[in-house]
């Protein structure tokens, strides 16, 4: 069961992936990578990482979506369908890269076999059991909250930078 | 399931880098780099199922970063726009020799 679904987001997806790089209309474009982020966040849950399939979905399909949607309707950029692909040269220089990056790393992971990945670490069960003592949240607060506190504070103070930032460079006049 | 999903995250960041190559829409390459973003997000979740919590608390500081880093991005395409009345990158080609 697991698995089918997990099938079923990957290829959601991957489709999305696709339809982002490929969909003419900035628009359509961002409703694929909504599409994609969606799977994703059920994926995150098939590895029972609830928490962040939940600030996925709320964070980024729908903040950071939405404010790219923003963007896009003021600069009113939504019934822009000329083509934009970079064509000739860039194009085949382009697609000779990825693939290149895309050979070597699929023969990195999938080269060894699927099941030999997962015998060279230790199995799900101490996850397993660190969410049944601490539950979902927990698990993921205690060491956020302890060991990586510097850390989440200077998180708070980039946040505070970059909303600074961002009205004083969007602004007309400083 | 965890090598499956290492190579999906391989292939998402794959076709965010073809966007990121691809594209002329400013506003589209940088959603192709949340894209990546997102992709790494996935191998970090997947090896945090086997090894341990940390890899969820990554992820959860690469979403702050992401959100930080579109909203000060978009910013920046917003004044470029204002600018240059566009935001096809072949326009901004003040660096290219």
């Amino acid at each position: 069961m697991v698995e089918i679904l997990f099938y079923i987001f990957a290829a959601v997806a991957l489709g999305g992936a696709i339809g982002v790089v490929f969909q003419r209309n900035p628009v359509g474009s961002l409703l694929f990578m909504v599409a994609t982020l969606a799977s994703l966040a059920g994926i995150f849950v098939l590895f029972e990482a609830h928490f962040l399939a939940a600030i996925q979905i709320i964070v980024y399909a729908g903040a950071i979506m939405v404010l790219f949607l923003f963007v896009i309707m003021l600069l009113n950029l939504g019934h822009d369908y000329r083509k934009d692909l970079k064509m000739g040269l860039g194009m085949i220089l382009a697609f000779a890269v990825t693939g290149g990056i895309a050979g070597i790393l699929v023969r990195q992971l999938g080269g060894a076999g699927t099941s030999a990945v997962e015998q060279a670490l230790p199995g799900p069960e101490a996850m397993d059991q660190l969410i049944q003592e601490q539950g979902i949240i927990g698990s993921i607060a205690r060491p956020l909250f302890t060991d990586y506190v510097v850390a989440f504070e200077l998180t708070g103070l980039l946040l505070l930078v970059a909303l600074v930032g961002a009205i004083a460079i969007a602004k007309r006049r400083v | 399931m965890l090598a499956e999903a290492l190579i999906l995250s391989a292939i998402l960041f794959v076709i965010g880098m073809l966007g990121v190559l691809v594209r002329r829409n400013v506003i589209i390459m940088f959603l192709c780099i949340e894209l990546m973003l997102n992709a790494v997000n996935l191998s970090f979740v997947a090896l945090s199922r086997f090894i341990g919590i940390e890899g969820q608390i990554y992820v959860f500081f690469v979403m702050t970063v992401a959100a930080a880093e579109a909203a000060v991005g978009l910013a920046i395409i917003i004044s470029i726009f204002r600018h240059y009345e566009t935001v096809d990158v072949n326009n901004f080609n003040l660096l290219k020799w």
